[in-house]
């Protein structure tokens, strides 16, 4: 295999694993491609308070469960002076419970989530298994010949125990209720009144159904209080049934706090009990959301990436992978287009600094610094002196070039003059060096054509590196390192002309 | 002024672009550990010798700070003599004594020194003063050369010598480079200095430049360039061809220069020679390499240096630029 095939192996290769994973990450995991999408997040926190009287206490409280469209993550429950443990309930649901021997006073304890779009569970309800067929209620004189006339219209008005449970709920809400109706529930009933009314007869229609208390993420306001479903067992299935709109499914937005004879929270041995619940959302960063969803479901891509590194590292990490973009812009303005540089990577540097300057302050100290320090080296010269004294003394120059211009720099109020610190020292003396010496044995004009090569190096590397799309692509998508790689192995072989040969061989070419 | 060719121009010109030069004649013909043979001087030297190729002989090598103080007495015998760095580029760092005047050296230029300049300019070599990269390094005493007075005229100070381009064994292209007040008395064609292109069939000129555009006259010394005939052309580049047999490198700059006793002299060798040569020549050197391949893809190809000398005389001719073909 030539070494012509090799490569082009390897580059195929490299572009596949880099726009693969990439896009494994887009449409897989949902991170996004562009900077700045952002995606709507909930807390949603149950507080319960009452007055202890020096007894044991225990409160159980019902947990919010994922849902098929929501992805619920604990993040913290306190209570002070209380234990706390997590009991899976018979089958479905989760129970919070706090504990303490002893506790006086006021208390309150608190479970907090965070919940977030694109749940994985299949249903919750799958969970329940198949009921028992429910015991018929007991309805008195007066309301036996109501509800059966309500129940036998329903009957003939659907076709299985859904749509039963349907047509139930929309006469029962409906907003001019029929004589039936009114009598079964009296004048101005309750939701509760009503939806426990639409339970019992369900359940008087043999009709397994339960009762799924939970907020309405689109809905809540700060202070909450819970909203009804019932869900219905109907061929094989429980379904969800908004009793009040009469629509079926689980809404997108519900999130379920408390199924069934499950209690919504109970206090033991304290007095004057209360439940609140508060939503906020936030928008948080799409890719944020991205990750925290996928080092939930566990993705290894995530586990084993930068992300898992402290937050400082990551940092770091952010500076770092914008280097391989500037070394990217050296190779095409030298490989490519036929720029003289001083110094391989020199200009990479300079725009790092750049970076954390300001570009136009960047410039101004890099040309005053370079330009002082020439003309004091150009001194040193006729000293004769051996190459690590005269670096070392050049080194010294810099650092005293630094001081005084931070100094005067800040005496007449010129403060960006203080980030003259950011260009590192040891470079900077190595670029006099190097100049210096090209001054002498090649001229004036090369030192010129070098280091303005070199400045407009940095700049474009500087206007890449800190293109806030470039920015962002580097960091959450690693994996595009190695399309760089890839291009930049192809230039690597790359034995076409460069753009400055178009003109420097131009008469040549015309001359036939 | 600024015009431009299309890459499809210049690739049917038959140019030769810096990348195709670095990987496809540096990278591939030129084997890194080959490299010192030609970057040292003083190992160029010693591979001339081995080989039997004409050059400057050495005097001496100074490699400490403490042989100076012999050095007085050891360069007595030697009335002219030329110091270099054995690592110096571009030519900087070379020191040449054209005679006596008692105690003191003449410079060609008619100016005298002292041996404490003398000894300083070598302890600046010593120290890396004109070394790439300022490593130490160590100073060169060889004889000077007698320039044969071919070139008399043509350059303004400095010394004329001729670059051949040597592919796989085969002189491919040539040229001298003269300086010029421009280029501050260096050869060095990208500071001003007339590139010539020299026939390879015959050693005269084909034709000048400077700074990219054609000259027919030396802008300092008036001399008509188009006059350049270089005598005993064939040893010149018979003397290249050698060069490459010697070092190894299949892509090769020789810089020889011719003395007037001696005849053709190498001074030094390159393993990255430029492309500008193209220019001064007024053609691509594409076809010439493709002319080689060929030739060394089918059978019988010559194999010592004089046969592959003279195939490239035979072949390599003319301003028409291209190939000779049989």
């Amino acid at each position: 295999m030539t070494a012509r095939t090799q490569l082009r192996i390897i580059v195929a290769a490299l572009l596949i694993i880099g726009f693969g994973v990439a896009a494994f990450k887009h449409f897989q995991l949902g991170f996004p491609v562009w900077p700045g999408e952002r995606e709507t997040v909930w807390t949603a926190e149950a507080k319960v308070s009452f007055e202890a009287k020096g007894e044991p206490v225990q409160v159980r409280m019902s947990l919010p469960s994922s849902t098929n469209s929501l992805l619920v993550l604990d993040q913290g429950t306190a209570g002070h002076g209380f234990g706390y443990y997590v009991e899976k309930g018979q089958g479905y649901g989760r129970t919070g419970v706090w504990e303490a021997r002893d506790p006086e006073g006021a208390h309150s304890v608190y479970h907090r989530a965070r919940i977030y779009r694109g749940g994985s569970r299949p249903d919750v309800f799958a969970d329940l298994g198949a009921p028992e067929v429910p015991e018929p209620p007991v309805f008195d004189d007066s309301e036996s010949a109501p509800a059966d006339a309500l129940l036998a219209e329903a009957h003939a008005y659907s076709a299985n125990a859904k749509g039963l449970a349907i047509q139930l709920s929309q006469m029962i809400w409906s907003k001019q209720p029929s004589q039936s109706v009114n009598v079964l529930l009296g004048e101005d009933p309750s939701t509760r009144r009503k939806n426990a009314m639409i339970t019992r007869l369900l359940h008087a229609a043999a009709v397994p159904t339960v009762s799924v208390r939970g907020m309405f993420l689109d809905q809540s306001d700060s202070t909450s209080s819970l909203s009804e479903l019932l869900a219905v067992w109907s061929e094989e299935d429980w379904v969800v049934i908004d009793p009040k709109t009469g629509e079926a499914d689980l809404p997108d937005l519900f999130l379920p706090w408390q199924i069934g004879s499950q209690s919504l929270f109970e206090v033991e041995g304290a007095e004057e009990s209360e439940i609140r619940f508060s939503v906020t959302s936030d928008e948080l960063a799409a890719s944020k959301v991205a990750l925290n969803y996928g080092s939930y479901r566990g993705a290894y891509l995530i586990d084993f990436s930068i992300f898992s590194l402290p937050v400082e590292s990551q940092n770091a990490f952010k500076t770092l992978l914008l280097i391989p973009i500037g070394a990217l812009v050296v190779v095409v303005l030298r490989n490519l287009v036929g720029l003289q540089t001083s110094g391989t990577f020199m200009p990479i540097l300079i725009a790092m600094v750049f970076v954390q300057t300001e570009l136009v302050t960047g410039l101004i100290l890099f040309v005053v610094v370079v330009s002082i320090g020439l003309f004091i080296r150009s001194y040193l010269t006729s000293l004769n002196l051996l190459l690590v004294p005269r670096i070392a003394a050049v080194l010294i120059v810099v650092i005293s070039l630094y001081i005084f211009l931070s100094v005067i720099g800040f005496k007449i109020g010129i403060t960006q003059a203080l980030s003259v610190t950011f260009f590192p020292m040891v470079i900077i003396s190595w670029t006099i060096e190097r100049m210096s010496v090209l001054a002498e044995e090649e001229g004036l004009k090369d030192v010129l054509l070098q280091g303005g090569g070199s400045l407009l190096t940095a700049v474009i590397a500087y206007l890449f590196m800190t293109n806030r799309h470039i920015e962002f692509w580097t960091f959450e998508f690693p994996e595009l390192l190695l399309v760089v790689l890839a291009v930049i192995l192809l230039i690597g072989q790359y034995t076409g002309y460069r753009l400055n040969e178009l003109w420097r061989f131009e008469p040549l070419a015309k001359e036939k | 002024m600024f015009s431009i060719a299309s890459p499809r121009q210049l690739k049917r010109a038959g140019i030769v672009g810096m990348n195709r030069r670095n990987v496809e004649l540096i990278a591939r013909n030129n084997p890194r550990h080959l490299y010192p043979l030609v970057d040292d001087k003083l190992r160029t030297k010693q591979l001339a010798q081995d080989h039997g190729l004409d050059a400057p002989a050495l005097i001496g090598v100074v490699r400490q700070t403490g042989q100076i103080r012999e050095l007085q007495d050891f360069l007595k015998p030697h009335a002219q003599f030329v110091i270099k760095p054995a690592r110096g580029s571009g030519g900087k760092g070379i020191l040449v004594v054209a005679g006596r005047d008692g105690s003191k050296y003449v410079k060609p230029s008619g100016g005298l020194i002292g041996f404490d300049l003398v000894s300083r300019h070598i302890n600046n070599i010593l120290s890396g003063l004109f070394s790439l990269g300022g490593k130490p390094d160590v100073a060169m005493i060889e004889s000077m050369i007698d320039f044969d007075p071919v070139f008399e005229g043509y350059t303004f100070e400095g010394v004329p010598d001729i670059r051949v381009i040597v592919y796989k064994g085969f002189p491919l292209m040539a040229m001298t480079r003269l300086s010029t007040s421009a280029s501050d008395g260096k050869a060095n064609l990208h500071q001003g200095a007339v590139g010539v292109g020299l026939d390879i069939a015959t050693g005269k000129a084909l034709r000048a430049v400077q700074n990219g555009a054609p000259v027919s006259t030396h802008p300092d010394t008036g001399a008509d360039l188009a006059g350049i005939a270089v005598p005993d052309w064939p040893a010149v580049i018979l003397l290249a061809a050698r060069c490459q047999v010697a070092s190894g490198l299949g892509y090769l700059g020789a810089d020889i220069v011719l003395d007037r006793k001696a005849g053709p002299q190498v001074l030094e060798l390159n393993a990255r020679p430029g492309l500008a040569i193209q220019v001064a020549n007024g053609q691509g050197m594409a076809w010439r390499l493709d002319a080689v391949e060929e030739l060394i893809a089918g059978n019988g190809a010559p194999q010592g240096p004089a046969e592959r000398a003279e195939w490239a005389m035979q072949h390599f001719t003319g301003p028409a630029g291209g190939v000779a073909k049989e």
